[in-house]
Formats: structure tokens, sequence, C-alpha cells
């Protein structure tokens, strides 16, 4: 049996993928279907699905309304679309600010001295170690009317004897794009770093050696051979800021939904679990067709491979 | 045009060592290397050579002293700035570019016009037989090709001096004793100075004009590699290059390039050449290579004469070589088969008894340790 299994190398394939198959089929493959059953059901009058046939819920997710002022049987209602198109662009804009951010720190790593990297490595996970939504409660300390930035900014302005008016920072989207900034940007650093830090320095040296200034060094060498980096790090932070949904609910309030509160209230505070599934789905495929395109422009992140 | 492609004057390299000393990897070198010259640095790991190569790169500068390129002294001048190309040990070549793209960099670089950048890239790549890989990454190509794409890309620059880091020392032997042919061929046909980095002494006398041999971040000898195998200046250098015997002493006599030396350990005092400065009684070691040792059966002079065993005969094709003790002194000599001969009688045997001659000539004066 052993013996027989030692020159089979398909068995051993599939024995080797055989505990990964179950779970992901289980728990992933198994409840996506269910999902989609759901999400062409309707919602009973006591919060339970009821399973038909029909693609209500994403009509009314298209903004295609029965519920009209009086003399109209249809209108368009685009307050779901909103919502959709709030998520893309904040992710949009968190991830170019995560890259703007991350990219300098890596960089700065990955050229420090060897036996200092881990500490600064060490640095930036820390903040992970922390839950979740207590390091956005911090956010929240921070960014309240009565929050420390506000207290500091009226000290220092009682101090030069100007008035000060705090700033609303709270419930803003300025908040919610800050909070997520804070929460992705060791998922941006590390793949970064790890695509800089495989760079040898004699690539640095040859690009000089051969003309090139250290801006144009960066332009020409540094950045298309840390692109793999970028790429994971992007996947790696784009898609978690579509979904998330505790980060807008606790520093954007009422005013900032994302489809991830919207998913949220749809299945605890609505009880419409048709309506959330079909959100869910939505959600799932423009995530995925954003990081077709991307992906399709970009590459896996995967190392330049031989054709 | 100045008088030389590349000089250091009196260059001082210094390092801090974890530990928090500081050590000179170059200490006080002075080299004066000619336009259109092959010019070798050799010496084992951390003799300096590399440094040094590399402050005429630019990638370091000299704690103290001044590298001066076509006479000009370049300071604290960045690589970029520097009339000067590399090759590079591990050959560093971009792996997101493809072949052509690596060549094309440096003239990319500075701004040449594209069609001037296609025609020379076309034909670097024809000179290191190269063509019809330049959409190829680095990646798919053997050792030996990354070798010559990091060699196009260097040269196409027409730079005023190229600089090799031990370019070869990836390569298998026979690659290797091929490219050493190749890379002697290209420095004569572009005819710029090549300045060569090597710890392989082999490589470095195969195709140097002249060699400098360094220790220690110190220049021992420069000299063309007849010079420094004929005629090594110190035991150092003696016995980096090739193998040699050594026999210590105290000089007796001086007289313009002849002395004696009295060798305690044969009791007798040794006529030779003076190969390193050396002053009358002062410590000498007495350098003779093994393929200089004539055997006989009896004394050929009345001096200089050694009669020995054979403790070790060992058949290696073109030659035998033997160790001969001579009053407990072990020699190694190395006769040349120039008969062919299946008859054992015809080679030295062990326990035979035989006489050794150093002729005078052949046997170099130095001074010791």
């Amino acid at each position: 049996m052993l013996k027989r299994l030692r020159e089979n190398k398909s068995a051993q394939g599939t024995l080797l993928i055989t505990p990964t198959l179950i779970f992901m089929v289980g728990l992933l493959i198994i409840p996506l279907i269910l999902t989609l059953i759901i999400s062409f059901g309707k919602r009973s009058a006591d919060g339970n699905v009821i399973y038909t046939f029909g693609l209500h819920n994403y009509i009314r997710i298209l903004g295609i309304s029965h519920d009209c002022p009086a003399g109209q049987t249809t209108c368009l209602d685009p307050l779901y679309v909103q919502i959709l198109w709030r998520s893309i662009s904040l992710a949009f804009n968190s991830t170019v600010l995560v890259i703007l951010l991350a990219y300098p720190l890596a960089y700065f790593i990955a050229r420090s001295h060897p036996s200092r990297r881990n500490t600064f490595l060490f640095l930036v996970l820390v903040p992970l170690w922390t839950n979740f939504v207590i390091r956005v409660y911090a956010w929240m300390m921070l960014l309240r009317t009565q929050g420390l930035i506000n207290s500091v900014l009226g000290w220092l302005a009682g101090l030069l004897g100007i008035q000060f008016v705090p700033f609303e920072m709270l419930y803003t989207p300025g908040a919610v794009l800050v909070g997520m900034v804070y929460e992705f940007l060791p998922f941006m650093i590390l793949p970064i770093y790890t695509s800089l830090e495989k760079i040898d320095n004699s690539l640095y040296e040859a690009a000089a050696d051969l003309g090139a200034n250290p801006f144009r060094t960066f332009l020409r060498v540094t950045l298309p051979l840390s692109m793999p980096g970028v790429v994971a790090g992007t996947v790696l932070v784009f898609v978690p800021v579509m979904g998330t949904f505790v980060v807008s609910d606790l520093l954007g309030g009422k005013q900032i939904i994302l489809v991830g509160n919207l998913i949220q209230r749809q299945f605890l505070d609505a009880r419409d679990p048709t309506f959330g599934s079909a959100a869910s789905l939505i959600l799932m495929v423009m995530t995925l067709i954003v990081m077709y395109f991307y992906t399709r422009k970009f590459g896996f992140g995967e190392e330049i491979v031989a054709a | 045009m100045s008088d030389f492609a590349v000089e250091l004057r009196d260059v001082v390299k210094t390092f801090k060592t974890p530990e928090g000393t500081f050590i000179n990897a170059v200490d006080h070198v002075n080299m004066q290397i000619k336009h259109g010259e092959f010019f070798s640095m050799l010496g084992s790991s951390g003799c300096g050579k590399t440094t040094s190569l590399r402050m005429v790169a630019g990638f370091e500068w000299p704690t103290e002293g001044e590298v001066y390129i076509e006479g000009q002294a370049q300071g604290h001048k960045p690589p970029f700035q520097r009339p000067v190309n590399t090759v590079f040990q591990n050959y560093a070549l971009f792996q997101h570019l493809t072949v052509y793209q690596n060549v094309a960099f440096g003239l990319e670089m500075q701004k040449a016009p594209a069609n001037e950048i296609k025609e020379r890239v076309g034909r670097m790549l024809e000179m290191v037989q190269l063509n019809g890989m330049e959409r190829r990454y680095p990646r798919q190509l053997s050792g030996g090709q990354q070798q010559r794409v990091a060699l196009a890309r260097a040269l196409v620059k027409l730079p005023n001096v190229l600089l090799l880091d031990e370019p070869l020392g990836a390569l298998d032997l026979k690659l290797r004793k091929e490219m050493q042919l190749e890379l002697k061929a290209i420095q004569q046909k572009v005819g710029i100075t090549f300045i060569y980095v090597t710890h392989d002494q082999e490589e470095a006398l195969t195709m140097s004009d002249r060699i400098a041999v360094m220790s220690k971040g110190k220049v021992l000898q420069v000299g063309t590699p007849v010079e420094i195998y004929e005629r090594p200046n110190c035991k150092f250098v003696a016995d980096f290059i090739g193998t040699s015997n050594f026999l210590e002493g105290t000089v007796k006599s001086l007289e313009g390039d002849k002395a004696e030396v009295f060798v305690p350990a044969l009791n007798a005092e040794v006529k030779g050449l003076v190969s390193g400065a050396v002053t009358v009684g002062s410590q000498a070691a007495i350098s003779i290579r093994p393929e200089k040792i004539r055997l006989a059966d009896k004394a050929a002079l009345s001096q200089n004469c050694f009669e020995g065993r054979i403790v070790s005969s060992v058949y290696i094709g073109s030659d035998t070589h033997l160790i001969v003790e001579v009053n407990g002194l072990r020699l190694k000599v190395w006769e040349q088969n120039k008969i062919s001969s299946l008859d054992p009688r015809a080679y030295y045997t062990v326990g035979q008894p035989v006489w050794l001659t150093l002729f005078p000539e052949n046997t170099l004066i130095m001074a010791g340790e």
C-alpha cells in the first residue's frame, strides 16, 4: 500500500490536497451555492426564507423599485448603486493611499542594515497583535470632537491665544479612509518589502554603472522588479476593504454605508437574508471583475516566468 | 591624453568590522594602468583587489588617496558619472528585461538616438555571438551566455576602461578556458583597457599583459606574467604563483644580481640570482621551481648539488611528480616525460638515490619572512 503510494505521483497529489479540498468544498463551495439559492428567494413575514426563483433582489439592488410615489409603478432608486460605487471608490482610494505610504517604508526597511530589518518588520506587525475592532475604537478616541487630536489642537490654540473650533472628523468619509489605510497598511508593506529585499544590491550598482542616476534606477530597475509585491499587496488590501464593515460602521456612523454594512444590516437588522445574499454575491462578482482586469494587466505577482 | 588610463595614488580604504575595529582593506596602494592594457589584480579573497576595483568604478570612495581615470581625479564622483563600465561577478543582469533591453540599457541612459542604439546593440550582440537571442530573458540563457550578455552590456558603451570582477568565476572549467581566450581576443579587438580581478593565477597568467599581485591590502609586485613567475620579488609571490620549493638561510655574499646564501638545513652555501631585495647578513628565502631542478646520477656542478633519495613518484602523463629528500628536507621535482617508454626503468622509482642540481640561474634569492 505504502510502496504503491510512493510510486504513484498522482495519488500523492490527491492525498496532499484532500484535506484542503474537503475544507474548501464544505465551508466555501457549498455555502456559496446556498447563498446563491437563497438570493433568488423571498423573505417571509417572520424573516425566514421562502424558496422561489426570482431575480427581484438583484433588480432591487440595481435600483428598479416598485415602492414609488403615487401614479408610478416603477421608478429608479439609486441608493444601492450608490453604496456599491462608494465601496469601490473607497477601496480604490484606500489602496492607492496604502501603496503610497507603504512603498517608501518597505523600501527603507529593505535598504536598511540586515541586523535592523527584523526590528522594523516587528514594529510593522505590532499593531496586528491588538484586536481589529479595538484599533478602530482607538481611532474614534483620536478623532472625536472632544478627542485627543482636537484637545491637543485646542491646547495649542489656547497657548497662542487663537479661538479654536474643534474639527468634526469622526463620521466623515475621511475618517473611514484613514481607518482603512491604517488597518491594511501592514498587508501592503510586507509583500512590497519581500520583493524589494530580493533585489540584489549589484543590480543597483549595475544600473548606476551603466549611467542611470538614482531616480532613473528607481524607475527602470527598482519599481519593475518590486511590482510583484505591489500587486500582491493590492490584492491583500483591495479585497478586504471592499467587504469590511467594522471600519465604516465605527468611523463612518450612519452616514457612510458600504456594501459590507448593507449586507450586515440585511442579515441582522432587516432580517432579509435573501437580499443580503444577493448583495454578497454582487460584492463578490464586483471584486472578481476588478481583480480580473487588474491581474490581467499586472500579473498575479509572480516572477517573470520563462516561456 | 594622459599617461595612464587609470592610476591609483596612495589609496587607502578603511572599513569598520562588526567588532567595531577598523581595517584597511586597501592599504596605500599605488598602481598605474596603461592605455589598452589587460591588467589583472590577483590575490586570494580579502586581499583588497575587489575593493580596489570598486573604487575605480565608484561604488566605493577611497578613505585616503585618489583614483585618476584618464588623468582626472575622481574624488567622490558617483558611478554613473565615470567613463568606466563593470562586468559583475554574478553578472547582475536585469531579470525583467530581455537580452536586447539589457544591452541597450546603458545607451538609453545616455540618451543615444534610437537607431544608433539598435545598430550598436546589434553589432555588440554579434561580437559576443548572441545574435538571435535578443528577445530572450536572462534566465532563459546558460551561464556562459549570461556572461556574454553582461560583457556586451558593459562594452556597448565603449568605456575608456572596462572593469571585470571575477567574471568567469561561476563557469565550469572548460567554458572558463574558452571564455579566457575569447575575452582576450575581444580586448585586443576593441582596444579598451581591461582591469581584471581574479584569484585564479592561471587565468591571470593566460590573459594579462601585466599583473598586480596583492595580499592583505597591499600590492606586492606588478609585472608581466613572465616577470611574476620567473622573478617573484618576495616569498609570498613565489608561493602564490605556481609551485615552488623554499629553503631558508643567511645571505653570505652579494655581488651584482648574484648572491650566496648559507642554508643550515643543507649545511652548504647555495648560489643564486637575487630576485627580491636582500642585504648581506639578512635572512633570505631561496625559491626554486620544481620543473627547474635537474636530477642526475652524479653531481653536475661543484656547488648547488645535493645527494638525495626519491620518496614519492607520481606519474601524471606529461610529467612525473617526484619528492626528493635531501638531509631531511623534502623538495618537489617535476620531470618532464620526454621519452615515450613502457619500461619502468625509464622512470624514477621510490628509494632510488639521486643527485639534484639547483642551477644558480634558476635559484632565486629573496627576502625571508
